[in-house]
């Protein structure tokens, strides 16, 4: 199982701040394309240009490998500071 | 030569700040500081507040990681880092970074680092509520291009 969490932006246009996924997907890649299924707005907020991965709140590209127990992160460049 | 960051909802004292971080520095000659603040506009909108959300497993993580950076770069004595979340009122205080060293070129560069750094990497979202609805914030290219600069050798 793995947790999925969802931020700002991203939280509001999914309506959604967490999902629980039984299943692991080999990699954040296919996370992406996974949760894209679920219709058009998923696959257009999720597309990689301006939805930023962190697996286990470090920041990685989609070839990251997700293991069971991850903790991934999707959220929109971010404007702290 | 201790690091101090703190994410919080609770504003902070800047003299105080100060004043820690040069309490055990005998042997630094250098201290500087920044803060930011809320605007009251952007994008010709009239802010009222601003909301800060963030993700709170990895805020502290990737703040600890921008300081150790910014020590691998230059010998600095104490640094504080703290953000606040949460909602802020018009010229509140949001942010505030401190750095101590020897000589005050490498203070200098290092605060400005800390805060680029900060600034495209570190898991905050700020939402504007205005006059006109509310808004979040975009990212801006000029920040991710100050950040890029500190790469090159």
């Amino acid at each position: 199982m793995i947790n999925v969490l969802f931020f700002a932006q991203l939280r509001e246009r999914l309506q959604q701040d967490r999902i629980e996924l039984t299943q692991v997907p080999s990699n954040v890649g296919q996370l992406r394309a996974y949760l894209s299924e679920n219709g058009e707005r998923w696959q257009q907020a999720l597309s990689s240009g301006k939805c930023i991965a962190a697996v286990n709140q470090t920041i990685v590209d989609d070839s990251f490998s997700l293991t069971e127990g991850d903790e991934v992160a999707f959220f929109p460049p971010v404007t702290g500071g | 030569m201790q690091d101090r960051v703190i994410v919080q909802e609770q504003d902070f004292d800047i003299g105080q700040e100060h004043q820690r971080l040069t309490e055990d520095a005998s042997s630094e000659g250098a201290v500087v500081t920044f803060c930011g603040l809320v605007r009251d506009n952007n994008l010709g909108r009239m802010v009222q507040a601003l909301h800060l959300e963030h993700y709170p497993a990895m805020t502290q993580k990737q703040l600890a990681k921008i300081v150790q950076d910014a020590r691998a770069k230059w010998n600095l004595g104490n640094v504080t880092v703290i953000h606040r979340v949460g909602t802020l009122a018009l010229s509140e205080q949001i942010v505030f970074v401190g750095v101590t060293t020897k000589h005050r070129g490498e203070a200098f560069l290092a605060c400005e680092f800390i805060m680029d750094f900060l600034k495209t990497r570190a898991p905050f979202w700020k939402k504007e509520i205005t006059n006109e609805g509310e808004f979040w914030v975009e990212a801006r290219n000029s920040d991710e291009e100050k950040a890029r600069n500190w790469a090159s050798p």
